[in-house]
């Protein structure tokens, strides 16, 4: 068996990347969408990772701890107009807020 | 398989794990709780590629305050949840792993051109607190200013949204 390199975390990002964007994708609860683009980030987060480690340089980290940063400001905006929505309309389910689409 | 190896298979296989449960759980509460569990793994993950610090601000910023915010949003929030998570949409489901299998066919070339999937580094890099703080606030000042007040305007905007409309 071949021993754990950067490809490997690669695939594990890779894969991660995948379900989060299915979980956007399919899911209709908006708090749900919302979760699937954390995973997305996460998986993001670790590639730059893998890369900073097996590239030896601080870059890759650094990126990532601005994402963690940025995330937690989407994060809170976020929350905050699912909150506002669900207080206008009573629902957070996708399908039934489509009033943009005419 | 050396100890690394069996660490790295367990964690990332947990990881997944949790992801699918994610998808998959019918409660809201329930993928919040699978996705707290899931970013522990990767914290594990990152202490595996010796980044402490990364996996330091993973436990304590990602899973302790933006997951419990998270968390705390969706017991607020009295939905009516549908109990299923597939909705007959093929699309999703086979459109997910293949924009990502057509990324990583369009990324592989160019990776293994630059050598950078050939093994053994002849430097590793230790993702130590002061390895990763020291450029942050030496060559990424400007950016991290930038983040600062990025992270004004939003507390700012969440105090606005999250305001009562003044009834006329």
């Amino acid at each position: 068996m071949m021993h754990v390199g950067l490809i490997h975390y690669l695939a594990v990002s890779g894969a991660l990347f995948a379900l989060g964007l299915a979980c956007i994708v399919l899911r209709r609860n908006a708090l749900l969408v919302f979760m699937g683009l954390e995973m997305n980030l996460n998986a993001a987060n670790l590639a730059l990772v893998a890369f900073s480690r097996y590239g030896g340089h601080a870059d890759g980290q650094v990126l990532a701890t601005f994402i963690i940063a940025i995330a937690a400001a989407e994060v809170a905006i976020g929350l905050a107009i699912i909150v506002a929505l669900f207080r206008q309309r009573s629902t957070v389910v996708t399908d039934l807020l489509r009033s943009l689409r005419g | 398989m050396t100890a690394y190896d069996a660490i790295f298979w367990f964690f990332s296989l947990a990881l997944l794990l949790c992801g699918v449960l994610v998808l998959i759980s019918p409660n809201a509460v329930a993928s919040g709780l699978y996705l707290v569990l899931s970013f522990f793994f990767l914290a594990g993950l990152y202490v595996l590629l010796q980044a402490f610090f990364l996996a330091l601000i993973q436990v304590l910023v990602y899973a302790g305050a933006i997951m419990v915010l998270f968390l705390f949003v969706v017991m607020l929030l009295d939905f009516q949840e549908s109990r299923r998570w597939w909705h007959g949409n093929l699309l999703g489901l086979v459109g997910a792993p293949l924009a990502v299998a057509a990324l990583a066919t369009a990324l592989l070339p160019v990776l293994k051109q630059s050598g950078a999937l050939a093994a053994i580094p002849e430097q590793w890099f230790e993702g130590t607190l002061e390895n990763v703080m020291t450029p942050v606030f030496t060559r990424y000042l400007l950016p991290v200013e930038i983040i600062a007040l990025i992270l004004l305007a939003a507390t700012i905007g969440v105090v606005v949204l999250g305001r009562k409309e003044k009834q006329p």
